[in-house]
């Protein structure tokens, strides 16, 4: 057996156009769960804070059970157990999509709360003596301070959740690592076509940071 | 009664009847009585932590109240206030100018203070900006309207917040404690802009430890003591012959130094 190993540069460049067909999966379950993460994180975030007990209760159950749990196991229990309670099958890529949501959701929901109730409690009042209803005080003043500070965090989630996306080779979408295991089961490159794996999702990544960080700073104007 | 009223020349524009708030525990205000006519200033003084910005606070609903009565150019607060008409009505009317100055810091000056014109009053830009645009001259501000708070000094963010207040065209001013924050070399500006503002005959009610300048603008200085109003009239009366043996006592205090 030869002891020098030779990294194989033919097949690792060779393997990147079938990983790419992975990518748009990989793109449409982070953006697509995200976006949809980002709106159930508005909700049951202002949910979470709200005065009223009965709005509350169900925002926390929401949050500890999804923050709670392995995004793994969620998206298991949504692809092979949903199924037997709703009495048809669920589309792989919908239900990464899901998974993506109600997980990146918990977790958007106590960023959302952390950056509303960072704002100074002098800038709700000094909107209402203005004669602005709490809606609008809450749409104008609030939020717009609150969601700029919210930007790192939420470029942390996006992150993470991107990388979560990983996992659901397990219920076959085909997403990148699917992408490369499928490969790899034919060729058994694992150390280099693993790397070119790791390499795109780094690209991805970091494009996104890069991304966030001109946002954050152009929205530290005025700051 | 009818001898008072003949003297204030016209219905106050506010009138606080037996209202009492409690923290907890803590009675911060016992009973208060007190109208105010309009075109009046009255300066309230007294130690910290006698509820006198609590009493301020309560007359646009930024603190709630438990028994009494407060009514506010013709629109009533009941206690444990909840967001009525009346309230939003008030706060439309009442200005208030904040210790912390609560300028938005996420919004041009200029924006600072056309913001409520426009999404309560319902003017169109154009008209908000002209307005803002004078009220910012008329604070000595005007070259600063494309800033952002943060680059602002405190003088001339608490000037702006002033702007930002009267561009509602407000019936009746609030002031809690306007220069509280401020270096030392800034409270004059501050005081100036109130001052003109005062012989303009806006209706005012200010918070403040400024015992000269409360002398100078006041028509009555209200002294409050532990929750209650211990002595009231006008600034001459009260600073140099004090009926209370506790406004004497306080006033030797903060006259002092």
């Amino acid at each position: 057996m030869d002891v020098t190993f030779q990294f194989d540069w033919q097949a690792a460049f060779g393997s990147i156009p079938f990983l790419l067909k992975g990518i748009p999966y990989t793109l449409l379950i982070s953006f697509g769960g995200l976006a949809i993460g980002f709106l159930i994180g508005i909700l049951f975030g202002l949910l979470r804070i709200s005065p009223t007990a009965w709005l509350r209760v169900p925002a926390v159950t929401y949050i500890e059970i999804f923050r709670g749990t392995p995004v793994l196991v969620q998206v298991l229990f949504i692809f092979y157990g949903l199924p037997q309670i709703i009495g048809s099958p669920i589309n792989a890529l919908v239900a990464g999509i899901a998974a993506i949501a109600v997980n990146s959701g918990a977790y958007i929901s106590e960023i959302v709360r952390g950056g509303v109730q960072s704002i100074e409690r002098g800038q709700r009042e000094a909107g209402l003596s203005l004669g602005l209803s709490r809606r609008q005080t809450f749409r104008y003043i609030i939020w717009p301070q609150a969601f700029r500070r919210m930007i790192p965090s939420l470029g942390n989630q996006g992150i993470i959740s991107i990388k979560d996306t990983s996992l659901f080779s397990v219920i076959g979408v085909g997403e990148l690592v699917r992408q490369g295991q499928v490969y790899i089961a034919t060729t058994f490159n694992a150390l280099e076509v693993y790397l070119m794996v790791a390499m795109l999702y780094l690209a991805i990544t970091l494009t996104l940071s890069f991304a966030l960080r001109m946002l954050e700073r152009k929205g530290l104007v005025g700051q | 009664m009818n001898h008072d009223e003949s003297l204030s020349g016209a219905d106050p524009i506010v009138r606080l009847d037996k209202v009492n708030k409690h923290f907890g525990s803590l009675h911060v205000l016992k009973d208060i009585d007190l109208a105010v006519s309009s075109g009046e200033v009255v300066v309230i003084i007294g130690a910290s932590g006698s509820g006198k910005s609590t009493l301020i606070r309560c007359i646009n609903g930024l603190e709630e109240f438990q028994q009494g009565h407060i009514q506010v150019d013709g629109n009533d607060l009941v206690p444990h206030g909840k967001a009525t008409k009346a309230l939003q009505k008030i706060r439309t009317e009442v200005g208030m100018v904040f210790q912390q100055f609560n300028l938005f810091p996420h919004l041009s000056v200029l924006d600072n203070v056309t913001l409520a014109p426009m999404k309560v009053r319902g003017w169109n830009r154009v008209d908000a900006t002209e307005t803002a645009e004078r009220l910012l001259e008329r604070v000595d501000i005007s070259d600063q309207a494309a800033k952002y708070p943060t680059q602002l000094s405190g003088g001339q963010q608490q000037r702006v917040a002033l702007a930002r207040a009267l561009a509602m065209e407000p019936r009746l001013m609030l002031f809690d404690e306007p220069t509280s924050a401020l270096d030392p070399e800034m409270i004059g500006e501050v005081l100036d802009a109130m001052r003109e503002l005062a012989k303009e005959g806006m209706t005012m009610m200010i918070v403040t430890h400024e015992m000269g300048f409360a002398r100078e603008v006041a028509d009555r200085v209200v002294y409050i003591h532990q929750g209650e109003i211990a002595e009231e009239g006008p600034p001459e009366q009260v600073f140099d012959a004090p009926r209370n043996e506790r406004t004497r006592s306080f006033l030797s205090r903060v006259l002092k130094h």
